[in-house]
């Protein structure tokens, strides 16, 4: 099974990357754009059933791929 | 008073640290690799800076598994000093022994600079020698030092006097402009509750001799040699 880990910094920590990259596009000419924020994505094949593997990656997650100071996570689920 | 200085892979500073403990300040100091499970006779601990484990994931989020880490906690719980430089400051935040993060600079830029500290409390082994007002100058050289933590953390680092450094201008004024990284507060280094546990992104071990014509650092770690041998403090 294939689980995806979306880590994105949290809302209240300045993401001066993102900004960054909002002003670029704007920039660009690309118009319409709102807030940006750049996070990262964590691709992981993992043994077992979907419980099992969202149980565990949710504890490790919580513990060392995402650092619950300053990112939120989301866990995604592929066959 | 003997000394460990951590070493990690992609660690830069330690032999630096090194050198001041050793070689300036006369303090017998040993490195300590990452492997290794067991402090030894230490008296105090140094986690250098530098890039360790190339800064993968998030900086120090990595290191701070290495088995000497374990060790280093459990010399932290027994309340032994233990102080974090740069990439030792947000591996000691990684590692839980001091509260919040490191994140990328508000700039995006990596900083390499001097700076000037202010000092905010001398109640901690790592700044109770600091005479009384003095303003210190230091280099960083950094790209994810900026401190922040939640609101409530950053309210119990105020109320309990966990702030050691505050980014400075030359008057000693805690500016916005002064502020080389964006951290809350223009926090420079911060202790834990029980004080034993300092990290510090500036680096005082490249301004502790006068032959580099700075030695304002000296003053952190001079403060740590006196408070662990009051005796030998200087009169």
């Amino acid at each position: 099974m294939k689980a995806k880990v979306i880590i994105t910094p949290k809302p209240e920590v300045l993401d001066p990357q993102g900004k960054t990259v909002q002003t670029a596009l704007e920039h660009m000419g690309c118009t319409g754009v709102g807030e940006v924020r750049v996070g990262k994505y964590i691709e992981i094949e993992m043994d077992g059933d979907a419980d099992t593997v969202k149980a565990k990656l949710s504890e490790y997650a919580d513990k060392f791929l995402a650092n619950p100071n300053i990112e939120d996570y989301r866990l995604k689920l592929e066959d | 008073m003997k000394f460990a200085v951590l070493q990690f892979p992609g660690s830069n500073c330690d032999q630096d640290c090194v050198h001041v403990l050793q070689n300036v300040l006369g303090h017998p100091t040993r490195l300590l690799w990452h492997k290794e499970s067991v402090l030894g006779d230490v008296d105090a601990v140094l986690v250098p800076g530098g890039f360790s484990y190339g800064d993968y994931l998030r900086t120090g989020s990595i290191a701070r598994f290495s088995p000497v880490m374990q060790a280093v906690k459990e010399f932290a719980d027994q309340g032994g000093p233990v102080l974090g430089i740069c990439n030792g400051f947000q591996i000691l935040c990684e590692a839980g022994l001091l509260p919040g993060a490191l994140i990328r600079n508000r700039s995006l830029q990596f900083r390499c600079e001097h700076v000037y500290l202010k000092v905010a409390t001398q109640e901690s082994p790592f700044t109770q020698a600091i005479p009384e007002g003095k303003l210190l100058r230091i280099p960083i050289a950094h790209g994810e030092g900026n401190y922040f933590c939640d609101a409530a953390t950053l309210e119990e680092l105020e109320a309990r006097d966990q702030i050691l450094f505050q980014y400075a201008d030359r008057d000693g004024d805690v500016t916005d402009h002064a502020n080389p990284n964006g951290s809350l507060k223009n926090i420079a280094g911060i202790c834990n509750t029980a004080r034993n546990v300092a990290g510090m992104m500036p680096h005082p071990e490249r301004a502790a001799e006068e032959a580099l014509s700075e030695d304002d650092g000296r003053l952190i770690f001079e403060s740590l040699i006196a408070a662990l041998n009051p005796a030998s403090a200087p009169a």
